[in-house]
């Protein structure tokens, strides 16, 4: 579980997140949503530790982050995965030696444990047949899942996804989201993820922040959403007339 | 303001480069990739300038003889000079500062805008002594290199001045090896062990701290190679006038 509590961040003059606090519990697929230049990313990175607030406090199981050592951090970020939205794989690496990465740097596994592991996780993401192509010689969707496979490798308790969809084709998108919800229930990881996707907020979202100009604007569930008659996040959610035109058909049936 | 903000970032950089170390095994086979990248693939174009331009500081050192009273040695005594003090170590940084200087900034940087660096800190890996710690190690080999460079040097000057009539073999061989000052062997050793470490840190500077995308990661390979060697040559400067002075 991950509990933020007052999070303020500035880069200069402009202040980007002006008192966040929210909670994202483990089993649970979290999205955070809203415009760009709201301070989602800066949001994901501060969780990451890649910034430092300036005022706040970002709970790790109960455990302040900026009261731990610097091998209490170490410790706290080998349990993290990251999928970043470019990937960010290792390019003078082959697929399975990026998976392999972190179980190379942090565990004593022999050669074929850490094999094992790869295969499986590998299989899990259903790439089978990538395992020594370099990562400029696969698809954007391949490269999303050996990120994820990389992410999971180590097992984490917490997995951090900034835009995974961007990039892709609308069915591999919904793929990629139903494997990061499915991960996220079988394996009990505290799952953030930061999305533009509309699909994702309606298919996954089981906690949902929205943040505007840097405040949490709303939060609630996929199902909520429906409901909500907050102004900002209907605007956002609903921009497109498919969307309006669902919402629509929603409240009619519930009234 | 702006290069003391620079200057001391670089130092603390330095600093982290040592903290926190990867493992072993792991620092192992990027200590060898870097040994084949930088060093390796580096020799052959240090072997062809070498033998060039030893041959071309022998050929103008017999053009300007037209005193007879000059002994004919002096086109291989001055050859090795020059190539021993300045070319071998110092000209030859130069050239890495391009080739390899590119290297190191443009591979660093491309991993700084395609996230590879946040995602190695998101693993909780110090992104420096993954980085750089493998090239300072590698290139700590950099003195047979510039060992190499030296020997081609006074061998194309040999050619050069035999072959081109310019002097005989043994007048070229007796000027090699006549009033050799063992300290100036020291010395060139030195001034490359300095110039190895600034040739693996301030390209990596460049790229580690770059921000923005593709564009700008051209701009900081030349920006990497322009103040590696400005302060190539300050060193040697500063380092002659110790040592020599």
């Amino acid at each position: 579980m991950i509990t933020v509590e007052n999070l303020h961040k500035s880069f200069g003059e402009s202040h980007i997140l002006k008192g966040v606090s929210t909670t994202f519990e483990s089993g649970k697929t979290n999205l955070i949503i809203g415009q760009s230049g709201s301070g989602k990313t800066v949001f994901l990175k501060s969780l990451l530790g890649l910034f430092t607030p300036e005022q706040g406090t970002i709970y790790y199981n109960n455990q302040p982050y900026s009261q731990m050592t610097a091998d209490e951090r170490i410790e706290l970020r080998q349990k993290m995965g990251m999928v970043f939205q470019g990937s960010a794989l290792f390019d003078s690496m082959t697929v399975e030696e990026n998976v392999m990465f972190p179980l190379k740097m942090f565990t004593n596994q022999s050669r074929s444990e850490m094999q094992d592991r790869v295969d499986f996780v590998l299989k899990r993401v259903n790439l089978v047949d990538a395992h020594n192509k370099l990562p400029a010689e696969i698809s954007g969707g391949m490269q999303k899942r050996v990120a994820i496979a990389r992410a999971i490798a180590n097992k984490p308790k917490y997995l951090f996804c900034d835009e995974p969809n961007s990039g892709l084709d609308p069915k591999t998108a919904i793929v990629i989201d139903n494997l990061i919800h499915e991960i996220t229930n079988e394996y009990n990881i505290t799952t953030v993820i930061n999305t533009h996707d509309m699909n994702s907020v309606m298919e996954i979202g089981e906690k949902i922040v929205f943040l505007s100009k840097g405040l949490k604007e709303w939060e609630g569930s996929n199902k909520e959403i429906f409901k909500t008659d907050n102004e900002a996040v209907t605007d956002f959610v609903y921009s497109s007339e498919l969307f309006k035109k669902v919402r629509q058909m929603y409240i009619e049936e519930r009234d | 303001m702006k290069y003391l903000h620079a200057i001391g970032s670089y130092f603390l950089m330095i600093g982290n480069v040592f903290y926190k170390p990867t493992k072993w095994s792991i620092t192992k086979n990027l200590i060898l990739k870097e040994v084949e990248d930088l060093i390796y693939g580096s020799l052959g174009i240090v072997i062809f300038i070498s033998f060039f331009i030893g041959g071309v500081v022998a050929i103008q050192t017999a053009l300007n003889i037209d005193n007879p009273l000059i002994p004919k040695y002096l086109v291989g005594f001055a050859t090795r000079q020059s190539v021993i003090l300045e070319f071998g170590p110092t000209f030859t940084s130069i050239i890495m500062a391009g080739k390899m200087g590119s290297y190191i900034t443009s591979s660093i940087g491309t991993m700084r805008v395609t996230e590879q660096i946040d995602a190695l800190e998101v693993m909780g890996i110090n992104p420096l002594n993954y980085l750089v710690l493998p090239k300072i190690v590698a290139l700590m080999l950099y003195p047979f290199m510039v060992a190499t460079s030296m020997f081609l040097g006074i061998l194309g000057g040999w050619a050069a001045s035999v072959y081109g009539g310019y002097t005989n073999s043994a007048d070229f061989i007796q000027g090699v090896q006549s009033n050799l000052i063992p300290f100036h062997i020291t010395y060139a050793f030195i001034k490359t062990i300095v110039f190895a470490f600034i040739l693996a840190t301030i390209p990596s500077y460049h790229g580690y701290y770059m921000k923005g995308g593709a564009l700008e990661v051209g701009k900081a390979s030349t920006t990497s190679f322009v103040w590696t060697s400005i302060v190539i040559i300050l060193l040697n400067y500063f380092i002659t006038q110790l040592l020599l002075g």
